[in-house]
């Protein structure tokens, strides 16, 4: 009697007999960096099974598609990686041109590089020390915070807007980049190179990281690749698949650069692999800028192909005359019908090979249109990557796997 | 012999007969429609074959066309060769009353959640999914979102009083 009064926790039913815990990790959890859940079956602090749930910023882009011309579709791609949205808006109009059969100018495709080349520093930077972060070095994240920073303002100076940057236009850029946006440049890599240095050096051969990170979340290559992943976190398990060179867009067969893999596909190796990456992009930004640098007269002044359908005219022609005008009218109402057909269109994205599955039935917005997101297919893999490790390594796993919510749920 | 769309025809015709596929070419990729029955008789096929060897899945999805009478819902699957970098479509179609597919998910680990998705949006039952339930959407939902039937709404109307949104 007296034992049953003093009784004050109330377990649930059966929770003592089955020895586990079960933890809810987000949500909104500060290890997450981003919405989404995982119930993990803790075994001590080992991890006995883990369930993921996703879904909680779905915004029906594919559903919204479907109603709108293709270039009010560009900012609908800027949300899914927000961390890299260049990459997403260039996939955008690659894949519109590919299906309206666009030629770009070298110059433009060379501008895009930058562009999506310093997307993808920008976004192996904040995976890379986020993972510093997870495995609790915290300057590397502010160190390399004003780097990201000099990068959105390039962004600025070319589109005018940093994180949702709807930049370019189907068949090039809205505008050409200005005398800033060159000098900014310039001083990023200058400036970069030494910054990613001292960065390495906190980190690549830091004794407290090796040991957070090797082993941890490690995957094979033939399950990596059963698992449908790409990007880095399929080059770190071994596999040198990378879009850029496979299905080469935007002339990137014009560019020197190696795929660096790693071995064991380890958070570790992951690191590795984005690390070398941004060296690598920084050395196709490099050449990128020479080759623009050698555009001499007239075809310095080029930034986009001539696509009257689809490019909008400027702003004085509209006002002058009256072809410009009816294009105007055309493209901003919408009016403008697309070929029937249907295309697949891959970019190399910040965390994987980034699709567009177009269908057209010859409307003025698409029939379908499928994003084929890489994290919300490689994050199924995660109660696998997990399974029997330390509750604080699966923290550092789900950092260093780059998952971005908006990409996830689309 | 290198790894080209008229090569995978050969070969897909010489394994399953003349009249089990029909195919098309749009921007370069090969497409190939089969009956939905047989789509794990081909997948794996694709995947054994050591001449074809089509063992990455890089997206699965559907499409939902109400005009096609009987064949309403159109399930896609996109395969890459990775070593010979040859990508592939396949399509299957099913009637949306009974929308049955056979689940790849016993070959492509990776199909498990975008089964899921397309389940979700679209209904597709994928027969012999180990957890097939809804992904993005929330489990309560009753109707599949992304069929046509279900249009976005109408900027313009005016039958909704809501001032706080700018009409009425």
């Amino acid at each position: 009697m007296m034992t049953e009064t003093l009784q004050h926790i109330q377990l649930p039913e059966g929770s003592i007999e089955k020895q586990t815990t079960t933890l809810n990790l987000g949500p909104t959890h500060p290890a997450t960096h981003g919405v989404f859940q995982n119930i993990i079956e803790l075994d001590g602090e080992r991890i006995v099974s883990a369930e993921s749930t996703v879904g909680y910023i779905h915004r029906a882009f594919e559903k919204i598609a479907e109603r709108r011309p293709l270039y009010q579709i560009t900012p609908l791609t800027d949300r899914l990686n927000y961390c890299s949205s260049p990459i997403n808006n260039m996939g955008w109009h690659i894949t519109c041109e590919k299906l309206l059969g666009v030629e770009t100018p070298k110059r433009v495709d060379y501008l895009r590089v930058i562009i999506m080349e310093l997307a993808r520093i920008s976004d192996h930077l904040i995976c890379n020390s986020i993972v510093g972060v997870d495995t609790g070095a915290f300057t590397g994240f502010l160190y390399v915070m004003q780097y990201r920073e000099l990068i959105y303002e390039i962004y600025e100076e070319i589109c005018g807007s940093r994180l949702t940057t709807n930049i370019g236009r189907i068949g090039g850029f809205e505008r050409n980049f200005s005398a800033t946006a060159f000098s900014k440049l310039e001083k990023f890599l200058k400036e970069y190179p030494e910054v990613l240095k001292e960065f390495e050096n906190l980190f690549t051969r830091n004794r407290i990281f090796m040991e957070r990170t090797i082993g941890g979340g490690a995957i094979s290559a033939e399950r990596a690749l059963n698992y449908g992943f790409t990007g880095p976190n399929l080059r770190a398990a071994g596999v040198d698949y990378d879009v850029r060179v496979h299905n080469p867009y935007s002339s990137y067969q014009d560019f020197d650069f190696i795929i660096p893999v790693g071995k064991t596909g380890d958070n570790y190796d992951r690191f590795l692999v984005r690390n070398e990456e941004m060296w690598q992009s920084l050395s196709i930004i490099q050449q990128a800028y020479q080759k623009i640098q050698e555009f001499k007269g007239k075809d310095a002044e080029v930034y986009h192909a001539d696509v009257p359908e689809y490019y909008l005219p400027k702003k004085e022609d509209v006002y002058t005359k009256m072809e410009a005008l009816i294009w105007h009218f055309k493209i901003i109402m919408g009016e403008v019908d697309m070929p029937k057909g249907e295309v697949y269109q891959a970019v190399e994205g910040g965390n994987g090979e980034l699709g567009f599955y177009l269908i057209s039935d010859g409307g003025r917005a698409p029939f379908r249109l499928h994003f084929r997101r890489p994290c919300f297919i490689y994050y199924q893999a995660y109660p696998e990557l997990v399974k029997g490790g330390m509750l604080s390594d699966a923290v550092v796993t789900m950092s260093s796997l780059n998952l971005i919510a908006g990409e996830m749920d689309a | 012999m290198a790894l080209d769309n008229a090569y995978i025809q050969q070969q897909l015709t010489a394994q399953f007969g003349e009249d089990f596929f029909s195919f098309s070419e749009s921007y370069g990729m090969l497409t190939a429609e089969f009956a939905k029955e047989s789509n794990l008789k081909v997948l794996q096929f694709l995947y054994d074959e050591p001449s074809l060897a089509f063992r990455f899945l890089t997206d699965l999805c559907a499409v939902h066309n109400p005009d096609l009478e009987g064949k309403e819902l159109c399930v896609v699957y996109h395969l890459h060769n990775l070593t010979e970098n040859v990508r592939l479509r396949l399509k299957i179609y099913t009637s949306i009353q009974a929308p049955q597919v056979f689940t790849a998910t016993r070959l492509f680990s990776s199909a498990n959640w975008m089964e899921r998705e397309t389940y979700d949006f679209y209904g597709v039952n994928f027969t012999g999914h180990p957890n097939l339930k809804r992904v993005l959407n929330v489990d309560e939902m009753d109707y599949f979102p992304l069929r046509k039937e279900y249009p976005l709404e109408d900027q313009t109307r005016i039958d909704k009083d809501d001032e706080m949104f700018g009409r009425g």
